[in-house]
């Protein structure tokens, strides 16, 4: 199949000639990369999967429950109580088919340096067991010991202190640092991180107290 | 493949056309992701694959690809081992992806990728062009772990943080007393700048000190004639 003498090819030959290489190449590596991504697929989703459940892990401890946490979701339309934009998810965890526990997260709209997401964990009767910073850019050294990892000579970590409280049964006034008449330590010269936290631990409480039979009831 | 062409390729991607300290390349990853060791260094073995596997498909193919439309495919292929390279690290380093996030894409934008395909992958062999893509990732590699490793040092007074990520049960060394202020300058982008200039100097300074050893026996004869 030898040509007699290379004809010099026209533009228009030229550039359909161009364009199908270029289509061929993309379409070999097209398949390489959905190969790639269906072959990885299954890894990733596990590995995110434990990524969450390691955070709630730390609210939530497993022997609480028995269900697929992260399968049991409710979805709500957006609850503007949480702090979140999209729709709210809550997961409810169950012993022998019962609700035992919620868990959720929340946002504070109004850190010291925007917006710091908590991830809390409700008993079924609105107790808080247990209460984590997912994410946050409050100030270094200053702010940050609202996470439970950078403790600093306390007893025990700062979020720790809501543990077994219930906001939808005790008094709104409580609900503030001490230097504001309530009952919540907090380290001076940074109060405004605090009382951001204890604001939207309390909203989202009372926000699930509020819809408690719609949370509980829908299958 | 002579020895001798081994050894160019070495030389040429480790010490003499270094990526980081000699070509400059590839700045946007340099400063942002070293802020620790472990961090440069993972960056870098991903970058490393991403341009051995590159040098050598591109290689490969570099007679099938139409020399107007070379760079619309090249960076097809360096995209596709790109999104690999990272949906890789996504499902197998899962945590070390997420500290790693935006740079592990980026690696297509890092032009010493597109360079080196383009000037050595388009016009040498496979084997050759790997080897090309492994020792300048080496290069990299060696010089974004040390920039790492000082920033941390001096920054943080550790190293190897985050070690726990790759290699489950090791453990961060610090280095310096737990009370150690840390010195916030050098974490930030412009502690980069500024220990990147210093490595940029030292290896000038070792060069410069080569090639006066080297011209010595020459010159020595001159100095005989005493015209000062």
């Amino acid at each position: 199949m030898t040509p007699p003498a290379r004809k010099p090819l026209t533009a228009a030959r030229m550039a359909a000639r161009t364009a199908l290489i270029l289509f061929l190449f993309v379409s070999v590596f097209t398949a390489l990369l959905a190969g790639a991504y269906l072959w990885t697929l299954p890894s990733i989703e596990a590995a995110a999967a434990e990524e969450k459940m390691k955070l709630i892990d730390e609210v939530l401890p497993r022997e609480r429950y028995d269900n697929e946490l992260l399968g049991d979701a409710l979805v709500l339309d957006a609850a503007p109580e949480l702090g979140v934009d999209e729709p709210a998810r809550i997961l409810r965890a169950r012993k022998n088919g019962r609700i035992e526990a919620l868990v959720l997260e929340a946002v504070a709209p109004d850190g010291y340096a925007g917006r710091i997401r908590l991830l809390l964990a409700l008993d079924a009767g609105g107790r808080i067991i247990g209460v984590r910073v997912i994410a946050h850019k409050e100030t270094p050294g200053l702010g940050d010991y609202i996470e439970a990892r950078k403790g600093r000579g306390q007893a025990r970590p700062w979020i720790t202190q809501f543990d077994g409280l219930n906001p939808a049964a005790t008094d709104a006034r409580e609900w503030r640092v001490k230097k504001d008449g309530g009952r919540f330590d907090a380290m001076a010269g940074a109060t405004v991180t605090p009382r951001a936290v204890i604001k939207a631990i309390r909203k989202a409480a009372l926000f699930v107290a509020a819809n408690r039979e719609r949370i509980l009831a829908s299958p | 493949m002579s020895l001798a062409e081994l050894r160019r390729i070495a030389v040429n991607g480790v010490w003499r056309q270094n990526t980081s300290l000699v070509q400059i390349l590839g700045l946007c990853p340099l400063l942002a992701v070293t802020t620790n060791l472990v961090n440069g260094v993972m960056l870098s073995l991903a970058t490393i694959i991403v341009m051995a596997l590159s040098g050598a498909v591109v290689a490969s193919l570099r007679n099938l690809i139409p020399h107007e439309i070379r760079i619309p495919v090249f960076v097809l292929i360096v995209a596709t081992l790109v999104t690999v390279v990272d949906l890789v690290f996504n499902a197998n380093l899962h945590r070390l992806y997420l500290v790693l996030g935006i740079f592990i894409p980026l690696i297509t934008t890092n032009c010493i990728v597109l360079a080196r395909v383009e000037a050595f992958a388009n016009k040498n062999p496979p084997l050759q062009s790997l080897l090309d893509g492994v020792f300048m990732g080496a290069g990299m590699l060696w010089t974004l772990a040390l920039l790492g490793g000082l920033r941390e040092l001096v920054g943080k007074g550790t190293l190897l943080s985050g070690i726990d990520m790759v290699l489950p049960g090791f453990d961060p060394i610090q280095v310096f007393p737990a009370d150690y202020p840390g010195f916030l300058l050098v974490m930030l982008p412009p502690g980069a700048f500024i220990v990147l200039g210093v490595l940029i100097a030292w290896k000038n300074w070792i060069e410069a000190r080569a090639a006066a050893r080297r011209k010595k026996p020459r010159s020595a004869p001159a100095a005989d004639s005493g015209s000062h």
